[in-house]
């Protein structure tokens, strides 16, 4: 009976007790932790590396990182939904071919480019099409895409490689903004993860996102068209690791079948390591954004420290790997936790029935 | 309403038999590799009707369809192993360096050791799969960078030649038995004791059952968190024998040995009609979807295509398969509605 009036009095309260106070929210929480992490590291090897603190090594870092950056951003929305796409790397490779295709066949380089977004876009769609229309799972969808967009590109080039492209063209891709040692990429990088980043957290569809990620069946019910929204969300990934391809041919002059093989999976692990949940629902733009600069940071401090490439994959690895399992043990510390505040409101309860 | 329902017309068991044959998926991709293999062999008869051809068509294959059949098990349990590639070069690796730095070591410690240390980087994905309550895909997607990385970090530039290892090792890659390759005999031996187990005893059932419905065989009791952890380590083991075998045929083992062969073997799997969603399939199956992608490979230069489009080819396999699969998910699902509505009526 008491407990009735308790929970009618003091509903604020009562919930207030499952939850951290709000400082506690915004400081422990994954993406504070990998914004954290990439701070340290970054302090670090200021410190203790030579030459990490040259302008040079951020320029470099960000031409490194900015395909996977940019097909990180679609990549976080898709992954939320609790879908995954593996063709991305893939989508990249025949891009690219279908830029130096374009270019050799004596095209000015922005139609080339545009035709190979659009490759990129249709790309895209063929996945959305399978995961929608045909009701298949993402996962062996992409890896079919995977194999077939990454054939179409070997195929359609082989061996060879397109190398001649305008200089004005491969140049803006290498350009910095002027008088800083960023490049220009970071422009339409931040364009689209502004665009993104709203999309996802500040609009209604974005909150459709999280739902159908933490529960399809409910936000079909609730009247959110789930098929179209993630037909649209491949669609978007397509065209973006389209651009990526674009600017991938550009910034090395190279047009090949296999270029950017396996980075599909940097860049999922990168999402992951950001704090985007595999089961869906959960994840934050600046974490994803944080978790792709970690990566890169550390593999760029660890090379300039002479450590070689495949301990840094192994570092990656189990990177990956501490904090998918770091997550879920937080989340088996919080459900004691809630069940330890139950059992005690249980407690006070019948003590104060008794008194 | 009558309580009877209508016997099914009595069939003579050879009959049911071979109509159930025919309906089974594995036939559809078994008469798709006979028909790429005769259709390659009529434009260039030495694609079969060679020594070389006919062994090859046999043995290239095998050493995939013995990593292909553990990631069987593994997704029927709704799981994956994307470490598996990995596992398959760190094991090719130390099989060459057992043979240098243990001079005279017999070849079948080399085998034990191989198929120990897939065993064990299988338990790793198995028990931080089992125990973090974390998808297999994340961890898997981990451990193939780090076996891959401490792969590369052992071997460095480093390579095994064939002549570092015994002549007699090395005929087992390359030798036969009655015209049939050896690796191959011992892939097959593999597969019917793989596909014994998952159909015939208790807990390879367990597995399709965790497979369809990992909450239900909790609530029911199964020990699903020991059956992952086994078929993770049976997955691990297979690519383990694989390394060996690797070792064994192709002589040369460079740090990239088995890069790729985890989206290979499972395309495999998928191809020969495991569900990726569990619970679905059989290692047969995967045993001819593994045939069927290596021997597309070997006859596109014969067909006129240059084998630049294999994969291509590979991946539109892929599709096609989870396609004719959902068509025919969708179709029996009609059907048993239309059979529920026959009967109330």
């Amino acid at each position: 009976m008491s407990t009735v009036t308790v929970l009618t009095q003091k509903p604020a309260r009562e919930y207030k007790a499952y939850q951290h106070p709000l400082w506690r929210r915004v400081i422990v929480n994954r993406e504070a932790a990998i914004i954290g992490l990439l701070a340290l590291v970054i302090v670090v090897a200021t410190v203790v590396v030579p030459n990490f603190d040259s302008p040079l090594t951020l320029t470099y870092l960000i031409r490194e990182i900015a395909p996977i950056l940019l097909i990180a951003l679609p990549m976080t929305l898709i992954i939320i939904t609790e879908e995954i796409d593996l063709s991305v790397a893939s989508t990249l490779g025949l891009s690219s071919v279908v830029t130096g295709l374009g270019v050799q066949a004596g095209w000015p380089l922005p139609v080339a480019a545009l035709l190979a977004i659009l490759v990129g876009t249709v790309a895209g769609a063929i996945n959305g099409a399978l995961v929608t229309f045909v009701g298949l799972p993402s996962l062996a969808v992409t890896i079919g895409t995977l194999a077939l967009f990454r054939g179409v590109a070997v195929g359609l080039l082989g061996t060879t490689a397109i190398s001649d492209f305008p200089e004005f063209w491969t140049d803006l891709a290498r350009a910095n903004i002027p008088g800083t040692p960023v490049p220009v990429i970071i422009i339409p990088f931040l364009v689209l993860a502004l665009v993104f980043s709203v999309l996802l957290h500040f609009t209604p569809f974005g909150r459709t996102l999280y739902a159908i990620g933490l529960n399809k069946e409910a936000a079909a019910f609730s009247g959110i068209d789930v098929g179209m929204t993630k037909f649209w969300l491949f669609v978007m990934s397509g065209s973006v690791a389209g651009f990526a391809g674009v600017y991938f041919t550009l910034l090395y002059s190279n047009a090949r079948g296999d270029n950017a093989i396996g980075m599909e999976l940097q860049i999922i692990a990168a999402v992951l390591l950001g704090g985007v949940s595999i089961f869906g629902g959960r994840g934050a733009m600046h974490g994803v954004i944080a978790g792709v600069f970690l990566i890169g940071t550390l593999a760029s401090a660890l090379r300039l420290a002479g450590v070689t490439s495949d301990i840094i994959n192994i570092i990656t690895g189990i990177l990956l790997i501490l904090s998918v399992v770091s997550a879920s043990f937080l989340a088996w510390m919080r459900t004691k936790r809630v069940a330890a505040i139950g059992r005690k409101k249980g407690r006070s309860g019948s003590s104060s029935d008794t008194a | 309403m009558t309580l009877t329902t209508e016997a099914e017309p009595k069939q003579h068991p050879l009959v049911s038999a071979t109509g159930h044959i025919l309906k089974a998926r594995e036939t559809g991709i078994g008469i798709a590799l006979v028909l790429v293999v005769v259709v390659a062999t009529a434009i260039n008869p030495t694609f079969l009707f060679s020594s070389d051809g006919f062994r090859d068509l046999l043995l290239t294959p095998s050493l995939l369809m013995v990593v292909a059949v553990g990631s069987a098990v593994i997704i029927i349990t709704r799981n994956v192993d994307l470490s598996v590639g990995s596992t398959v070069g760190l094991t090719a690796y130390l099989t060459g360096r057992l043979f240098i730095d243990v001079p005279g070591i017999h070849p079948s410690l080399v085998f034990v050791a191989g198929i120990a240390l897939g065993a064990l980087l299988g338990l790793i994905n198995g028990a931080l799969v089992a125990f973090g309550k974390v998808p297999a895909l994340v961890i898997t997607l981990g451990t193939m960078y780090i076996y891959r990385g401490i792969n590369v970090a052992w071997a460095g530039s480093d390579r095994i030649n064939a002549s570092d290892m015994p002549a007699g090792f090395r005929a087992l890659g390359t030798g036969d038995f009655l015209g049939i390759p050896l690796l191959t005999i011992l892939a097959v031996v593999v597969l019917v004791i793989a596909a014994w187990y998952l159909r015939n005893l208790r807990s390879g059932r367990e597995l399709y059952a965790i497979g369809s419905d990992p909450d239900a065989a909790h609530l029911y009791g199964l020990r699903v968190t020991r059956r992952v952890l086994g078929a993770f380590i049976v997955g691990g083991a297979l690519a383990g024998l694989a390394g060996v075998l690797y070792a064994a045929r192709y002589g040369t083992v460079s740090s990239n040995a088995g890069y790729g062969w985890e989206l290979q073997a499972i395309g495999a799997a998928v191809i020969g009609g495991v569900a990726i969603s569990g619970g679905v399939g059989t290692v047969w199956g995967a045993a001819i979807g593994a045939y069927l992608l290596l021997t597309i490979n070997r006859a596109l230069p014969i067909i006129g295509i240059e084998d630049f489009w294999q994969r291509a080819v590979v991946g539109i396999l892929i599709i096609g398969a989870i396609v004719l699969d959902r068509v025919l998910a969708v179709r029996q699902h009609r059907r048993l509605i239309a059979a529920r509505e026959g009967t109330k009526s």
